[in-house]
């Protein structure tokens, strides 16, 4: 099991060697969900790097990552825990062709731990051998207010009632991580019990080492070149401006195509990794294209 | 700015003081901040310490703020509280309860005036005051050119009153309920339940006697309303307002949640207002919180302002929208027809109210309209709106479109 981090610039290194590159404040927050053991509640657009970030604390801490993706009706049976009933069924049929009938024996039989499936949210406060694991639950505001208020109970307590078996109850709490995209609000009360985190698109800088670490096949000129192209795109009007996780796409994409620098026709034939919306594709298209590409090259010039 | 933290004495009480105090603050900026927040805060600085300025205001913000929109009030009134340890002191007594504030997502300026506000600190801007000069100028004309109008409406009767709710009564709407994923326990429904089925079946010692059943839940959709409050339709806003009015607040919710707008030239929010539950309250506030009352139409603009910014929003649990207008476009019309192609891919359904079709030999001449009728799933319209029940059968008619689009041709 590694060490929790002791300091906000130990995490932010300790984050960087997995590959995920992070600012000042997306390390504090972190650093103190981990000491605090709190909930960190994370908003932003698609694609900032939201899930990432649970995916590299786990690995970090070497930690077990258990993933509960939101829907809506997302209900008990898929989120806690279920029986397998046809396992049961079975159970029932051979107890009959054995005759036997003490049914205190077969209540306990039935609802004993081996016709039990374990959904995410139990898995997760069951003991680990590598410690508590981390709990994502990807995309919350996808789900709707009883489950907000389910989880609730589950976030103040790390415990949890099955009628048939009793409580469960976390020896130590794992650690949470809640993403939102901002679909709707969700509600204060789920937010209070949280540290939050508004993750926001990364500055140049940043973001060009975010691409250094994740896609380090990319010649430089062609990352910076990605970056600024990527940059200059967000001050337009989109309907959904490219977020990080589509600017590693594309350089991997045009790394794929050998490519050591930008082309208009290049970045005709490979907008689809970035842009996801047929009008925001038709405004780029054709002469804007080199525009916006001119732009970011004078960007690049200037900074030097 | 790290010496000055590095002056604070370092005593958990006065920690303690500072940091609530600066919540007071945040409060009195109109942020929202719990006692519980509070102690976190306190323990997260202590766990932390005050290594440097930068983290204090990332602990700070992590363990105070929980929404987006008080991240730049978070910021003004920390960058105003920290500046002078001396105004700790000064704080303690300037902090009386004087200054309030209820704008709901306030711009960068209005955030900064907010903080100012909250810690009494006019005196300090004063340099800046000819650049809100400025400002003011150029809002000035900006608004001239708009013709901002709010306005009053005159209060319900009983008898109104009473029609509202009979007008709501009796209408059918062209919707569907939404069939959601969670489940009810029903004796006659569809789905076997085989968790209740095994529950008995151990209490007759594993006797399957018969299958207990479940069915899938039902839920109204919600509703986003599009309200054209502009000249041609002006008339009529007071009514159709009641009306969306009555329908936000019926007894048994026939709508789950409202979300309501209104456009003109420009996009606004009105859904809080519109909760309000006394109709005339509710109808105060919505005429002044929307400024452009009586103004032109820019539908085709309204409409792409409400694709970009909304409709990931209040659209994404399968909403309806009732799209409330006369269809007449004074902007462009091929933005118009683009804007509503996207809204219908993007809603549930689209449903277009049209209040003032005046005669029966109406044809979609205005390219306006022929333009968004070809762009909408159902189409209603009613000749006369004198009555709440007008909109109601009006909403309850089959649906006109296809009529209209043969006509066109």
């Amino acid at each position: 099991m590694a060490e929790r981090p002791t300091s906000i610039d130990e995490m932010i290194s300790t984050l960087a060697s997995e590959g995920y590159v992070c600012g000042r404040d997306l390390g504090t927050v972190s650093y103190l969900a981990l000491d605090l053991g709190m909930p960190l509640f994370l908003e932003g657009e698609a694609g900032v790097g939201k899930t990432e970030i649970a995916k590299a604390l786990a690995t970090m801490l070497g930690r077990r990552l258990i993933r509960l993706q939101c829907f809506e009706g997302l209900d008990v049976s898929s989120a806690l825990y279920d029986w397998n009933f046809a396992g049961q069924m079975i159970a029932i049929r051979t107890a009959e062709a054995a005759g036997q009938s003490d049914r205190g024996a077969l209540q306990s039989e039935l609802f004993s731990d081996d016709f039990l499936i374990r959904r995410p949210l139990l898995e997760a406060l069951e003991p680990h051998d590598a410690g508590p694991p981390v709990l994502l639950i990807d995309e919350i505001d996808r789900t709707d207010e009883p489950f907000e208020a389910f989880l609730l109970e589950i976030l103040s307590d790390f415990q949890v009632t099955i009628p048939e078996l009793g409580e469960v109850k976390a020896q130590e709490p794992p650690i949470v991580i809640l993403t939102s995209n901002r679909t709707r609000e969700v509600h204060d009360a789920l937010k209070r019990r949280c540290l939050y985190h508004w993750v926001d698109y990364p500055d140049f800088d940043r973001e060009l080492e975010i691409l250094r670490a994740r896609v380090p096949a990319a010649a430089e000129r062609l990352s910076k070149e990605v970056v600024a192209f990527v940059h200059a795109l967000r001050g337009q009007d989109f309907f959904k401006s490219p977020g990080v996780a589509e600017s590693i796409d594309w350089a991997r994409c045009l790394v794929a195509l050998d490519a050591v620098a930008l082309s208009p026709e290049l970045i005709t034939d490979t907008v689809g990794a970035l842009l996801k919306y047929q009008d925001d594709i038709a405004k780029v298209a054709g002469a804007e294209t080199t525009r916006i590409l001119d732009q970011a090259k004078a960007e690049l010039a200037r900074a030097g | 700015m790290s010496e000055t933290l590095a002056e604070l004495p370092k005593t958990d009480g006065r920690l303690v003081d500072n940091v609530v105090h600066f919540t007071q603050a945040l409060r009195k900026a109109g942020v929202a901040v719990g006692t519980g927040q509070v102690e976190t805060a306190v323990r997260a600085v202590s766990t932390v310490g005050f290594s440097n300025r930068l983290d204090f205001y990332h602990i700070l913000r992590a363990t105070l703020i929980r929404r987006v929109t008080d991240l730049e009030i978070f910021h003004q009134v920390f960058s105003m509280f920290w500046r002078d340890p001396e105004f700790l002191e000064s704080l303690m007594h300037s902090l009386s309860p004087r200054l309030e504030s209820s704008d709901t997502s306030p711009p960068a300026a209005a955030a900064r005036r907010r903080a100012e506000d909250a810690l009494g600190d006019r005196k300090e801007s004063q340099p800046e005051k000819p650049k809100t000069e400025v400002v003011d100028f150029a809002a000035f004309t900006w608004s001239s050119k708009r013709v901002l109008k709010t306005k009053d409406f005159e209060q319900m009767s009983a008898a109104e009153l009473a029609e509202a709710c009979v007008a709501i009564r009796s209408l059918k709407l062209p919707v569907k309920p939404f069939v959601t994923r969670r489940t009810k326990a029903d004796a006659r429904g569809s789905l076997i339940d085989a968790r209740a089925t095994l529950r008995k079946a151990a209490r007759r010692g594993g006797d399957i006697q018969n299958l207990a059943h479940r069915t899938k839940r039902v839920r109204p959709p919600d509703l986003v309303a599009l309200c054209d409050i502009s000249g041609s339709m002006a008339v009529y806003s007071r009514i159709i307002l009641r009306y969306l009015h009555a329908m936000a607040h019926t007894r048994v919710p026939i709508w789950g949640r409202v979300h309501t707008f209104t456009f003109g030239t420009e996009l606004t929010n009105i859904s809080t207002a519109l909760k309000k539950p006394d109709p005339d309250i509710a109808l105060g506030a919505i005429g002044q919180e929307a400024r452009d009352w009586e103004g032109g139409t820019k539908i085709g603009e309204a409409l792409a302002r409400f694709n970009r910014d909304w409709t990931r929003r209040v659209l994404g649990r399968g909403a309806v929208v009732l799209l409330i207008t006369d269809g007449l476009e004074r902007g462009d019309l091929d933005l118009l027809e683009q804007e509503a192609a996207r809204l219908q891919r993007t809603a549930r359904q689209l449903i277009w109210l049209n209040p003032l079709l005046r005669y029966d030999g109406f044809a979609p001449l205005a390219s306006g309209v022929s333009r968004l009728l070809g762009n909408v799933d159902s189409f209603h319209a009613c000749h006369s709106l004198d009555s709440l029940e007008a909109l109601s059968s009006a909403l309850g008619t089959p649906d006109l479109r296809d009529h209209y689009l043969r006509l066109r041709r």
